[in-house]
C-alpha cells in the first residue's frame, strides 16, 4: 500500500512508526514458535544456543534428539496413541456435530439459542473442571485408564468447533438450492448427498480439523482419565517440562510445527474454495 | 358432528389448514430437535453429567451419617449450645458406631473430613477406633473419655453435631477463607491460613492484565490486517493463524527457552552488555512468565474477532470524517473506535474467559506466584484429596465463566462465534 | 496409511477388549525413571522369565497413587493390582480401607535363615502409624546435595548451612510442601531433633519455622518433582538442593555431575508396596509379592539405584553397582556412617496436621 500523497510529515513519521509496531508485534507472534527449530538441532543438552552454534560450527549441531524421539519405544507409542485418539474422537465429533449443526440451522428448531449455548460449553468450561469431572465419572462407569474413555472425553470436547464451523457454512447456505433438487425429482437422500454436503463439506472439514487439533493437542484430561497406556505426545511433553527437560521436546516441538504448518495450509486452501464457491452460488 | 365455521380454509382431504399447517411445523420442529438430539445425549453422558457429579461433591457430606450412622441421630437431641457434654446415650451411639466402622476399616474416612475442619480429629478417631473395641458395657462415657482426654472438649462434640447432616456448607467456607467457628458462626479462616480469597483475586487480576495486554496488542494488528488489500493482509493472516494451531505445549516450551536463566533472551542481553553475567533476569517461573507465555498463546483468540468487526466497517467512514475536518487522530478515536466496539468485547470477554481456566501454561511456568486456582484445584484432586474442596473451588470458577459467557452470548451471540 | 490404520483399530480393539487376554496382566503402579527401571530389573524381569503365564504393566503414575486408589475403589472398579507408595500415603489408605491388609508370615518369604519376615524387616516398617496394609522394600532418604564447585574454603556440612546465606550464597531448592522443610527449618534455628514436632504443635513454634524458612524464601526455587533437583544443581541453576538421596547418587556417580552429598538430618522414610482392596486375582498378587519382597530381591534392586533395603537379612548381600562396579553399601541412607543424625519422620503428626500446614505453607508461599 503506497503512503497517501496528502500525508503531512507527521502523518508519514507516524506511518512508520505505526508499520514498526506492528512488525515487532508478529515477531512477538512467531519468533517463539521458530526459535525452537536451530535449537532443536542444539549438539549439547541445553535449550539455548552455545557458541559453537552461532558461529555454524558443524560439530555445534546433532540431530541426536531427532534420533531419539524416533527411536524410543515411549515416544513411538506416544505418538501412536496421539494419533488413534485424535482419528476416532474426530469421527465422533465430526459425525454428532455435523448432525446437530444441520438441526440448529433449520429455522424450525426450537430454542435454538439456549441449546447452541449448551452445544457450545464445553469449549468454555476451563478444563480443569472437565477433566476434574470426567475423571470421577468415568472411573465410576470403568472408562478411565481405557483409550475408550479419553476417545469419548475428546470427542466431547472436539463437538463445540464442528457445530460452530458448520453452522457458520450453512447460515450463508441457499435453501432454495435443496428445494430446487427436490422440485427436480431429488429425493431427499439424494439432495442431501448431492447438494448439501458438497456444499457444507468445507465447513465440515475445517471443523473436523479443528476437533481433530483440540484432541491431538489435549493434555488435561488426557492426564486425568488416561493412564500409562493412553500416553500421547502433549503428556509425554508436559511431564517431560515438569521433570527432566531434555531437547527431545524441541524435537517433537518442532515436528509439531511443521504438522500444523500443513493443516493451516489445507484450511486456508478450503477457506478459498469456500469463497469460489459461495461467489457462484451468489451470482 | 362437530359444526366448524364455514370460513376456514381446508386442505384436499378437509382439515383445516391451520391444523394442517400447525402438524407439519410440529413435525419439522420434531425432526430439526432430533437431529440434535443424539449429541445432546452424547454430551449429557461424557461432559454434563461428569461435571454435576462433581460439583455435588462441594456440598455432599453423606460421608459422616453413613459411618456414623446412631450418633449423628442421637447427637440431635443434645443442647450444642450449652456447653455441656453430651449424655451416656450419644457416647453409646459413638462407641458402637466407631466399633463398627473400624471393623469394616472406614473410620479413617471420618477422621479424615472432620480434619478438614478441625486439626487433630484423624488421630483422634484412630486412637479411639482402636481403644473403643474392648469396650463392650456401660459406663460407655467413661471408658470413653479415658481413652483420649480430646473427647472432653465440647468442640469436637459441637463439630459432629455440626457436620450430621447430609450437605455440609464448610467447603465453600473454605474456598472463600471463612470456616465456622466452635459456636457455628461463620468466621474469617485465621491470616496465616487465608489463601483462596488472594488466589481468585490474583486469577482475576492476571487475567484482566492479559486481557488488556492481548488488547493493546491485537488492536493495531488488527487494524493493519483489515486496512490492507486482501491479498497482503491474507498473507499476514498466516502468521497469526500459525500461533493459533500450534500446539499449546509446543509454545509453552519456546517460552521457556527464551525466558529462562540460561535461556536465549538472558543470553542475549548478557551479550549485549544490558545485564551483566551474575545477574540475569528471572523472567520465568514467576508472574511474568505466566503474563508473557498467556498473552502469547492468547493473542490470536483477540485479534481473530476484532479484525472480522474492523473488515465490516467501511473506509468511506474515516474519509468522511477527514472531510469534515476532524484530525486523523480524532477521526480515529471518535469514528472508528467506536465502531469497533463489538469487536473489543467479543474479543476481551474471550480471553477473559479463557485466561481464568487456564491451568497448563501456569502450572509449567507460574512457579510460586504465577499460578491461578485452576492449579490449586488440581492440587487438591490429586495430591491432598480434599474433593470437596476442589469442587467447591470449581463451582466458584465455572459460577464465574458461565456468567461472562452468558454475557458473551448476549453481547456477541454464541452462533456468532467464528474460528478462523 | 493401511498399516496406521491397522494399528489404529488393532489398539482400540484391545483397549475395548482390555481384561479379556489370555494372559494374567499384573498392573504395578510405581514412580517410573529410574525408580521403576529398578524394580523392573530387580523383581519384574526374574519373575516374568519364571512365570510365562504373567504379564506386567508398568503404570507410571504414582504420584496420584492414593487419589486414584481412592477414586477406584469409592467407584468400586479397581484396576490396579499393586501399588508402589511412601508410608505416610499408605497409612491413610489404609485408615480409610482403600487396600487390604497383610499377615507378613503368611504373605512374605522368610529371611534365607528361617527369620520369618515380621522379624526380618526392620522394626516397625510394617505397621508404620500402627497399621497393618504396608509392605516395605526401601528406606530412602531425602537429604541434601550441593554443588562441590560453589565454595571456596568451606564445604556445607550441616543443616544450619543451608540457612546460612552469607557463607553458602546462592540459590537452594527445596521441596514444595512443609513436610521436612519445616523440621529442617527448626533444627537450623537450635531446636534438639527430638522436639521438633513438639515445637511444631504449638502455634508459636510453626511461627517459629516459617520465620526461619522466610530468611531464605527468597533464594529458594521450590521442586515438585523427583527429577527436578539433580537437574536443577547440574545445571547450576541452585548451589544446594534438598533431594531423594538415590537421584543425588545416580547424577553423581553415573552422571559425574560436581555434585556432593550432605547427610546431616537426612529425613528417612519408606516406600513400598499397597494392595488395593477388590484386586482381580488377590492369589496372583500375592504369588508376585512374595517374590518380589524376598532378601535376595531387595538386595537386588540396590545394584540399581542407592536405596537400602528394608530387610536385615538382605543388608550383607548388597553388593556393587550394576554397571560402575563400585560398592553400594557407602551409599546406602542407612549406612552407618550417614546416620549420624537422622529425622524420624512422624507420620501420625502429620495425618493430623497436614491439610493445615499445607494450606498455611500454601499462604505463606503466595506472598
Amino acid at each position: 500500500m503506497a503512503l497517501p500523497v496528502h500525508f503531512s510529515s507527521l502523518e508519514k513519521g507516524w506511518y512508520y512508526v505505526y508499520r514498526g509496531i506492528c512488525a515487532a508485534i508478529f515477531v512477538f507472534l512467531v519468533a517463539p514458535i521458530f526459535v525452537i527449530v536451530p535449537l532443536s538441532f542444539n549438539a549439547l543438552p541445553y535449550f539455548t544456543f552455545s557458541p559453537e552454534m552461532l558461529s555454524f560450527d558443524p560439530a555445534g549441531y546433532s540431530t541426536q534428539w531427532y534420533r531419539e524421539f524416533f527411536t524410543e519405544d515411549s515416544w513411538q507409542r506416544a505418538v501412536q496413541n496421539s494419533f488413534v485418539i485424535a482419528v476416532f474422537a474426530t469421527l465422533i465429533s465430526t459425525f454428532l456435530g455435523t448432525l446437530a449443526a444441520l438441526g440448529l440451522s433449520r429455522s424450525q428448531m426450537p430454542f435454538k439459542a439456549a441449546f447452541m449455548a449448551l452445544l457450545i460449553s464445553p469449549m468454555i468450561v476451563p478444563l480443569i473442571i472437565s477433566a476434574a469431572g470426567m475423571y470421577f465419572f468415568y472411573t465410576r462407569i470403568g472408562l478411565t485408564s481405557t483409550h475408550l474413555g479419553v476417545i469419548l472425553a475428546h470427542a466431547a470436547l472436539g463437538t463445540p468447533f464442528v457445530v460452530i464451523t458448520v453452522t457458520a457454512t450453512l447460515t450463508n447456505f441457499d435453501h432454495s438450492l435443496t428445494r430446487a433438487a427436490a422440485s427436480l425429482g431429488a429425493s431427499p437422500v439424494q439432495t442431501f448427498f448431492k447438494v448439501t454436503v458438497p456444499l457444507i463439506l468445507p465447513g465440515v472439514v475445517s471443523g473436523a480439523l479443528f476437533a481433530f487439533i483440540t484432541s491431538f493437542d489435549e493434555v488435561v484430561v488426557v492426564l486425568f482419565v488416561g493412564s500409562v497406556e493412553q500416553r500421547t505426545i502433549p503428556w509425554k511433553m508436559f511431564s517431560g517440562i515438569r521433570e527432566e527437560i531434555r531437547p527431545t521436546i524441541l524435537a517433537v516441538a518442532t515436528l509439531l510445527v511443521v504438522i500444523s504448518i500443513l493443516l493451516l495450509t489445507v484450511l486456508e486452501l478450503l477457506r478459498r474454495r469456500n469463497e469460489r464457491l459461495h461467489g457462484l452460488s451468489a451470482q | 358432528m362437530t359444526q366448524v365455521p364455514s370460513d376456514v380454509i381446508r386442505t384436499a382431504d378437509g382439515t383445516p389448514l391451520r391444523l394442517s399447517l400447525q402438524r407439519t411445523q410440529f413435525q419439522s420442529r420434531l425432526r430439526a430437535l432430533m437431529l440434535v438430539l443424539p449429541l445432546l445425549a452424547f454430551l449429557t453422558v461424557t461432559f454434563i453429567l461428569p461435571i454435576l457429579d462433581m460439583l455435588y461433591r462441594s456440598i455432599d457430606n453423606r460421608i459422616v451419617a453413613s459411618i456414623l450412622p446412631q450418633t449423628t441421630v442421637t447427637i440431635q437431641a443434645w443442647d450444642a449450645q450449652g456447653g455441656e457434654l453430651p449424655d451416656e446415650a450419644v457416647f453409646e451411639a459413638l462407641v458402637r458406631d466407631m466399633q463398627a466402622a473400624f471393623k469394616d476399616k472406614t473410620l479413617g474416612r471420618v477422621g479424615r473430613r472432620l480434619n478438614y475442619e478441625k486439626p487433630g480429629m484423624s488421630s483422634l478417631f484412630r486412637k479411639s477406633g482402636r481403644n473403643t473395641r474392648k469396650i463392650t458395657e456401660a459406663p460407655f462415657k467413661e471408658q470413653l473419655l479415658a481413652i483420649d482426654k480430646r473427647w472432653h472438649d465440647v468442640s469436637v462434640w459441637r463439630l459432629i453435631y455440626r457436620e450430621s447432616g447430609a450437605t455440609t456448607s464448610s467447603y465453600f467456607l473454605a474456598s472463600s477463607d471463612l470456616r465456622l467457628n466452635d459456636q457455628g458462626e461463620i468466621a474469617r479462616q485465621p491470616e496465616p491460613r487465608r489463601i483462596y480469597v488472594t488466589l481468585f483475586y490474583r486469577t482475576l487480576w492476571m487475567s484482566l492484565l492479559i486481557t488488556a495486554l492481548c488488547l493493546l496488542l491485537g488492536y493495531p494488528v488488527s487494524y493493519l490486517l483489515a486496512t490492507l488489500p486482501l491479498r497482503t493482509s491474507n498473507l499476514l493472516m498466516i502468521l497469526v493463524l500459525l500461533p493459533f494451531w500450534t500446539s499449546l505445549l509446543v509454545r509453552t516450551t519456546s517460552w521457556i527457552a527464551l525466558l529462562q536463566t540460561q535461556g536465549v533472551l538472558n543470553d542475549l542481553l548478557v551479550f549485549i552488555g544490558l545485564v551483566p553475567e551474575d545477574a540475569r533476569l528471572q523472567m520465568i517461573y514467576n508472574k511474568t512468565g505466566t503474563l508473557v507465555a498467556m498473552t502469547h498463546i492468547l493473542l490470536p483468540f483477540m485479534i481473530l474477532p476484532l479484525y472480522s468487526v474492523m473488515k465490516t466497517i467501511p473506509a468511506s467512514y474515516m474519509q468522511a470524517a477527514r472531510s469534515l475536518g476532524a484530525s486523523p487522530f480524532t477521526a480515529f478515536i471518535r469514528v472508528y473506535v467506536p465502531n469497533t466496539v463489538p469487536g473489543i468485547g467479543a474479543g476481551c470477554i474471550l480471553v477473559f474467559i479463557l485466561s481464568i481456566g487456564y491451568y497448563i501454561t501456569p502450572a509449567l511456568v507460574g512457579g510460586r506466584t504465577g499460578t491461578f486456582i485452576s492449579n490449586f484445584i488440581a492440587v487438591h484432586i490429586s495430591e491432598s484429596l480434599n474433593w470437596g474442596l476442589a469442587a467447591a473451588l470449581g463451582a466458584i470458577l465455572l459460577a464465574v465463566v458461565l456468567v461472562l459467557y452468558l454475557l458473551y452470548d448476549k453481547i456477541v451471540g454464541v452462533s456468532n462465534m467464528r474460528l478462523g | 496409511m493401511k498399516q496406521f490404520l491397522r494399528a489404529a483399530v488393532v489398539s482400540v480393539g484391545a483397549a475395548l477388549l482390555a481384561g479379556n487376554s489370555l494372559a494374567t496382566e499384573l498392573t504395578i503402579v510405581s514412580w517410573g525413571g529410574a525408580y521403576t527401571a529398578s524394580q523392573q530389573k530387580a523383581y519384574h524381569d526374574p519373575y516374568v522369565a519364571n512365570n510365562p503365564g504373567i504379564r506386567i504393566i508398568n503404570d507410571d503414575s504414582g504420584a496420584e497413587g492414593l487419589a486414584k486408589i481412592r477414586a477406584q475403589v469409592e467407584a468400586d472398579n479397581v484396576t490396579w493390582d499393586l501399588v508402589d507408595m511412601v508410608a505416610s500415603d499408605a497409612i491413610i489408605a489404609c485408615d480409610e480401607g482403600l487396600v487390604e491388609e497383610i499377615d507378613p508370615d503368611t504373605w512374605l518369604a522368610p529371611a534365607p535363615d528361617g527369620t520369618p519376615a515380621s522379624q526380618d524387616f526392620f522394626a516397625g516398617t510394617l505397621n508404620p502409624g500402627g497399621t497393618n496394609c504396608f509392605i516395605p522394600s526401601i528406606v530412602y532418604s531425602t537429604t541434601f546435595g550441593y554443588r562441590t564447585d560453589a565454595f571456596q574454603d568451606k564445604q556445607p556440612a550441616t543443616i544450619a548451612d543451608v540457612f546460612d546465606l552469607e557463607t553458602f550464597p546462592g540459590k537452594r531448592a527445596l521441596q514444595k510442601r512443609p513436610i521436612n522443610n519445616l523440621e529442617w527449618a527448626l533444627i537450623a534455628d537450635g531446636v534438639a531433633g527430638d522436639k521438633v514436632y513438639e515445637v511444631l504443635s504449638t502455634p508459636e513454634g510453626v511461627a517459629r519455622a516459617f520465620a526461619k524458612l522466610d530468611t531464605i524464601k527468597d533464594h529458594v526455587i521450590w521442586w515438585a518433582e523427583g527429577a527436578q533437583p539433580p537437574q536443577l544443581l547440574a545445571d547450576g541453576e541452585v548451589v544446594m538442593a534438598s533431594a531423594y538421596n538415590g537421584r543425588l547418587f545416580s547424577a553423581i556417580a553415573e552422571k559425574n555431575q560436581p555434585i556432593a552429598m550432605m547427610w546431616d538430618w537426612q529425613a528417612f522414610d519408606l516406600d513400598g508396596w499397597v494392595v488395593p482392596k477388590g484386586v482381580k486375582d488377590l492369589g496372583a498378587v500375592k504369588a508376585y509379592l512374595k517374590f518380589a519382597t524376598d532378601t535376595q530381591r531387595l538386595a537386588d534392586q540396590a545394584k540399581y539405584i542407592s536405596y537400602g533395603p528394608a530387610r536385615h537379612s538382605s543388608g550383607p548381600l548388597v553388593g556393587n553397582h550394576a554397571e560402575l562396579g563400585i560398592d553400594m553399601k557407602p551409599h546406602m541412607p542407612t549406612n552407618k556412617n550417614n546416620v549420624t543424625s537422622v529425622l524420624n519422620f512422624d507420620y501420625v503428626w502429620w495425618a493430623d496436621h497436614r491439610a493445615e500446614l499445607d494450606e498455611r505453607f500454601n499462604a505463606w508461599l503466595a506472598k
